[in-house]
């Protein structure tokens, strides 16, 4: 079996459909932005609707759905998470969410040489949409921010033309640690920096580790 | 229900904010007076504040017969957001997560239900539910949770969150309860009386400091607060207090030595929150809330001045 990715490329979608959807789309919004907390801030960068790869330090299972809300309706309408498969596609609330949000499911169980998520990704995006991404793969449990895997190195080799925000989430670990179902509505705060794109001829760990710089510089701003 | 005493009172405070809010936008684009710009700044975030507390409360009041719960809810929306600002700046352990949800959705919402249902018929459990029950509850729901980890420490954290921004705090809607023999249905004024009073309070001790402060009260926790900014703000609250008995229940010399006890318990919460602030390396409560200074720092005052004022006011006019 192929790596497998959620079919919500809006084509399929019925006529009727996109207006009650950009409703509970808004109002999914405005529920984690408040549930979390959210202040947002814009450090040398704009929002845009031109493609661009957000990444982001990876704590709570919120973090893609607050990235997500922060964004400026026309931008979010225009931006779509990355997310694990088997987290989202438990139950008929989540599932419900992730179409809502307009996720792109991956199963990070099912990963084969020649299907990898960044083809999928690339596919899904086409030259319309922005993606909100996770390098470090999956959550982390302490402050540091771990390493990041190879996926963004080969999307901006691939794509040199996206535009690439860190983007550095605080405080939403203790708004829904690991492990936890229900939420504490504790503040937080959603930071984007500026774009950065790969350097001709850079190599992989160097450029992952600027890419990793650039999340991290901007809890100190 | 807006009789001439409440309309004097509301119209006055207009009145004075209109004036300031001139004044403040004269100060900010008139540059070779020689004033801070940060103290400029920091005079039109406080007016803007207040002129968000007068339309909430207003809007309040006017809602007729739902506006003692309406005022009630708003109270608790701020309770609510300082709580947050609150824990958001101690640091919690992830064993004390289960314990904050039943904070946030249990305690504080039901401590304010009871303020809705009526202090006066609930008085009991309105005084024990959060330093009794909630007090008990919460390190033991911690110590289930497995982490021994600085235990004492983290529960009385979040006790103290508790008890500041939300039981303290509940004390000033329940002004509204209070039964006092000749004053039925003038209890919101007290209460805008009560608010009134402490915000001015706030300002005139620190513009005492400013003019004539030299003796520092405790440097390490606020340079800015000194004796004479102390004495000067409390003597003006208790002469301006007293020339606002006729908005009261009290008489002159009640309502001047009620009001020096609220400019009192006033500073002693903002000392109080300034030596939590330091302690965390914060200026203000809103640091995580780009732009504003924290609802925490607008509130410290009330929360700790409503206690005393509700107690006074009911030992001196509620029969027991």
């Amino acid at each position: 079996m192929p790596l497998t990715l959620e079919a919500t490329s809006p084509s399929l979608q019925l006529p009727w459909e996109p207006s009650s959807r950009k409703m509970t789309s808004t109002l999914l919004a405005i529920v984690a932005r408040i549930l979390s907390g959210a202040s947002v801030r814009w450090i040398d960068c704009q929002p845009d609707t031109v493609q661009r790869v957000y990444f982001a330090n990876h704590t709570s299972h919120l973090d893609s759905i607050v990235l997500w809300a922060s964004l400026p309706s026309h931008v979010r309408a225009l931006t779509r998470p990355v997310a694990a498969k088997e987290y989202w596609e438990k139950g008929a609330v989540r599932r419900f969410m992730a179409r809502t949000f307009n996720a792109m499911l991956i199963d990070r169980k099912d990963i084969k040489v020649h299907q990898s998520p960044v083809d999928m990704i690339l596919g899904q995006i086409g030259q319309k949409y922005s993606v909100i991404l996770f390098p470090e793969g999956s959550r982390n449990a302490e402050e540091q921010i771990q390493t990041f895997k190879s996926g963004l190195y080969y999307l901006a080799k691939k794509r040199p033309d996206l535009e690439l925000v860190p983007v550095h989430i605080e405080n939403l670990n203790r708004v829904l640690p690991r492990g936890e179902f229900l939420p504490v509505p504790l503040l937080s705060l959603v930071t984007f920096g500026p774009p950065m794109y790969l350097e001709q001829g850079e190599a992989k760990n160097d450029f992952l580790t600027r890419a990793r710089d650039a999340v991290k510089r901007l809890k100190d701003l | 229900m807006f009789d001439v005493r409440t309309l004097s009172l509301v119209g006055g405070v207009l009145a004075i904010l209109l004036v300031a809010t001139s004044l403040g936008q004269r100060l900010k684009y008139s540059r070779d007076i020689g004033i801070n710009p940060a103290l400029v700044e920091a005079f039109n975030l406080r007016i803007r504040a207040w002129w968000l507390m007068c339309t909430v409360l207003a809007a309040a009041f006017l809602l007729g017969p739902a506006s003692r719960v309406a005022t009630v809810i708003v109270f608790f929306l701020i309770s609510f957001w300082a709580l947050r600002e609150f824990i958001t700046l101690t640091p919690t352990r992830l064993g004390d997560h289960r314990a904050l949800f039943w904070v946030f959705i249990v305690f504080t919402p039901l401590q304010y239900l009871i303020v809705v249902l009526g202090v006066e018929t609930y008085g009991l459990l309105f005084s024990v539910l959060i330093p009794v029950y909630a007090f008990l509850f919460i390190p033991a729901r911690v110590a289930m949770a497995g982490d021994y980890k600085r235990f004492l420490e983290r529960v009385a954290k979040i006790q103290a969150g508790l008890m500041i921004c939300v039981y303290c705090l509940s004390y000033a809607p329940a002004i509204l309860s209070l039964q006092i023999p000749g004053f039925e249905g003038q209890q919101a004024r007290l209460l805008f009386f009560f608010v009134l009073l402490v915000q001015l309070n706030d300002v005139l001790q620190f513009a005492w400091g400013k003019l004539l402060g030299r003796s520092v009260i405790a440097p390490a926790i606020s340079p800015s607060r000194t004796w004479e900014g102390f004495l000067g703000g409390v003597a003006s609250t208790s002469l301006i207090g007293a020339a606002l008995w006729w908005a009261t229940p009290f008489d002159v010399w009640q309502a001047a030595g009620i009001s020096a006890v609220i400019a009192v318990m006033g500073f002693a919460g903002g000392m109080t929150m300034s030596a939590i602030k330091r302690d965390r390396g914060v200026e203000d409560y809103g640091t995580l809330v780009v732009g504003h200074g924290g609802v925490l720092d607008r509130i410290d005052s009330i929360c700790f001045a409503a206690p005393v004022f509700y107690h006074l006011t009911r030992f001196l006019f509620v029969a027991p």
